[in-house]
């Protein structure tokens, strides 16, 4: 496009841009009563979501009610195991969502109830609403790996999977190890948060290990055949921790369809031992993620499946069960979107701009989703998966063309880039969220 | 399809929320998908990834085309880009115009190459983009202040042929290069120098 073009293709759209910034809709409000809505769990998906109604619509009273007063990101939580990252870089406060007005409440929710659009808190008070959203993240079904319970993942076997003191206690973990340890990674089944993360988790403890034990060693025992972004991963691990030669710093050990090979039958705490349809292994530092299910008060309130997630429509996010209850983030059954932090970001705001729309009496705009995950494998070597999702035919589907994995073919010059792009990532993600 | 003009008029006359009955998410809507990326409303806090913050639509729409088209090197908008329509980029890019331009302020760089980078921006550049290139109307993208590492990453695009540039910006980079063989390190901390 020329530059004149360019030029008057402004001047013709002036005028809409204009009104586009003005999208913010003026205060209504049915019967003279405020609009309440009530936001339980302040993580990736719930925040953004308080944050973005505020944005959009300030005659909307919003309250956050969230557990704990410090928020720590899962996603580059692997960081902090290497050492590149310390427990403090990935901390956030509520500091900033206090600054859009909304009403932050430092509480548990203990039930919600439905009928009477009240949420009920551990100190006893209860918060009225119009809309709630409900985004309390994953739980854990601990009772699937027999050896391995609550208990132990708070004091001797973190999974790690909630970042936070857990992250720390893994780092402490592997800095008091001796060389020529072993670390054994139990990812969980499918589905779980953040179908990369394990292996990323993996390519981080490497390179600690690789500049401070390598005479240790990485035993991976997955029970599924395959994993996220598998090709860019192994392709890694070779390029920097010997994969596949007999000096390997990481073995990936999977379990074909059908068989148990991998999957734990039993853990013996004491002494770090898991043992498999297949294997058995003593590790020095354990890390078992179990099989997860949406966070407990999803349960409390009613809006799972039998599988333990919670159903609800596509462009909304409402719960097919409950109505004026809405789910997002990992507690939602969202497929073709992963469980993700980008995917909870982008489940936020269109939540947001559909209760404003019904609150004011409008009918939920279209959705349009993102995703994207980044990791690194090792400096200079950052991946991505990425893909843009749509809303048709009363479904989420993945727009044909976009998205896709970062290319296989290794380019030293764009794979560091991507390190980088993805530190802008948590940069700004982050900033979106909390600031 | 609905075409530019419809959707002009519907917002000028603030019948905003009319857009979602063409069944098409709102220019809010595809531009708060970007923000994990960029930043809320395009104002990036990373020294990575760029600011869409008060980019000129032309600029935007010309971008995404080249991504969704392969014509720019890219690392991830190429998988971005190809999963909008155009009347979907001209609306993100009346949503991003219409914020303000955003300056990251809080970059690290080295204080004696900015010095000698913005003498050189002065002489070779300013003349294009103007105010440090923070500028939107001049339809050239947005370069003091935006993330240090795309502007080293773009220039170095620029001179190896991965991106192509205009005739005559092209003619001033080497002569920008001839004056002064460290031009493109020295220019990137300029722009990285804002406060
Ligand atoms: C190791 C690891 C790496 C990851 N890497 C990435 C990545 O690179 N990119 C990416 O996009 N995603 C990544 N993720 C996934 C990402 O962290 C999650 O998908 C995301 O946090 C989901 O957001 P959420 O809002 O559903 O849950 P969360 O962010 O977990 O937030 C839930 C919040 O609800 C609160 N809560 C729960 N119950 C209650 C209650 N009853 N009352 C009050 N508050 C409650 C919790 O305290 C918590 O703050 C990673 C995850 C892990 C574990
Ligand atoms: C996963 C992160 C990510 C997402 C999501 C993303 N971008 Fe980007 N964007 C980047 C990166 C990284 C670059 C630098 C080019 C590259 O390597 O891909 C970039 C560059 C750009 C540029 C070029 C800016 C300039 O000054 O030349 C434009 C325009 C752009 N993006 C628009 C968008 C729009 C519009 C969206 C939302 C639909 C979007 N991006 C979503 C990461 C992202
Ligand atoms: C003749 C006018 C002209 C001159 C002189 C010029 N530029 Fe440009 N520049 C442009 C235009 C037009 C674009 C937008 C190109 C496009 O859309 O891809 C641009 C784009 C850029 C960009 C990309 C911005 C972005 O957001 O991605 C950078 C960086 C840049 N110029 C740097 C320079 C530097 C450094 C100089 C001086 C050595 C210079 N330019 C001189 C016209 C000029």
């Amino acid at each position: 496009m020329s530059k004149q073009n360019r030029r008057s293709f402004i001047k013709t759209l002036g005028l809409g841009t204009a009104a586009a910034t003005a999208a913010t809709y003026t205060p209504f409000a049915i019967g003279g009563a405020t609009k309440k809505v009530v936001v339980v769990g302040g993580g990736m998906g719930g925040a953004v979501a308080a944050k973005y109604i505020r944005m959009m619509d300030k005659s909307v009273e919003v309250t956050l009610i969230e557990a704990n007063k410090d928020y720590y990101t899962c996603f580059t939580s692997n960081e902090v195991l290497s050492g590149k990252r310390t427990l403090a870089d990935i901390k956030f406060g509520y500091n900033g969502l206090k600054d859009h007005g909304i009403n932050v409440v430092i509480d548990k929710a203990t039930g919600i109830d439905a009928d009477r659009k009240k949420v009920s808190t551990a100190s006893g008070r209860s918060f009225a609403y119009d809309r709630c959203i409900v985004a309390p993240g994953v739980d854990f079904r601990y009772e699937k790996t027999p050896g391995y319970n609550e208990n132990l993942a708070n004091t001797s076997l973190p999974h790690a999977w909630k970042a936070g003191p857990q992250t720390q206690m893994l780092r402490d973990q592997l800095t008091d190890m001796k060389d020529g340890g072993v670390v054994a990674i139990c990812p969980p089944p499918n589905p779980f948060r953040c179908p990369p993360g394990p292996y990323e988790r993996a390519s981080q403890i490497a390179l600690y290990l690789k500049h401070n034990k390598p005479k240790s060693k990485i035993i991976i025992l997955d029970p599924k055949p395959s994993f996220s972004k598998m090709g860019l991963f192994t392709g890694g691990w070779q390029r920097h921790y010997g994969y596949k030669t007999d000096n390997s710093m990481i073995e990936w050990h999977g379990t074909p369809k059908g068989s148990d090979d991998n999957v734990i039958s039993d853990v013996d705490a004491k002494t770090k031992t898991v043992i498999t349809g297949f294997n058995e292994v003593k590790a020095d530092v354990l890390n078992i993620i179990p099989a997860q299910k949406a966070g407990k008060i999803a349960h409390v309130a009613g809006l799972t499946n039998d599988k333990g997630w919670c159903p609800v429509h596509g462009d909304t996010f409402e719960s097919t069960i409950h109505k004026n209850i809405h789910v997002i983030g990992d507690a939602a059954i969202a497929s073709p979107l992963p469980k993700s932090g980008y995917a909870a970001n982008s489940e936020g705001k269109t939540v947001a701009a559909a209760i404003v729309a019904l609150l004011n009496g409008k009918s939920a705009p279209d959705p349009t989703y993102v995703n994207t995950c980044y990791s690194v494998i090792a400096p200079g070597d950052g991946i991505s998966v990425a893909m843009v999702y749509a809303f048709k035919g009363g479904k989420i589907v993945k727009v044909k063309g976009s998205g896709g994995l970062t290319p296989g073919k290794f380019d030293t010059k764009l794979r560091e880039r991507e390190q980088y792009y993805g530190y802008s990532w948590f940069d700004n993600i982050t900033n979106d969220t909390f600031g | 399809m609905r075409n530019t003009i419809t959707k002009s008029a519907l917002l000028a006359t603030g019948l905003l929320l009319s857009v979602q009955s063409l069944a098409e998410p709102t220019a809010e809507a595809l531009g708060y998908t970007c923000a994990g990326c960029h930043g809320t409303n395009g104002a990036s806090t990373g020294n990575a990834i760029p600011s869409l913050a008060g980019l000129s639509e032309g600029y935007l729409i010309n971008a995404m085309n080249e991504y969704r088209d392969d014509g720019r090197l890219s690392q991830i908008m190429g998988r971005i880009a190809k999963g909008y329509t155009d009347d979907q980029i001209e609306s993100m890019a009346t949503f991003f115009a219409a914020q303000p331009v955003h300056s990251n302020i809080n970059q690290q760089f080295d204080d004696a190459k900015a010095r000698k980078g913005e003498k050189l921006h002065k002489k070779y550049c300013e003349s294009c983009h103007t105010a440090g290139g923070t500028d939107p109307e001049d339809d050239a993208g947005l370069l003091s202040g935006n993330a240090v590492l795309f502007m080293k990453y773009t220039l170095a695009d620029f001179h190896d042929g991965s991106r192509s540039m205009p005739k005559r910006m092209n003619k001033m980079m080497k002569k920008a290069l001839k004056k002064d063989s460290n031009a493109l390190d020295n220019l990137t901390n300029y722009y990285g120098s804002a406060k």
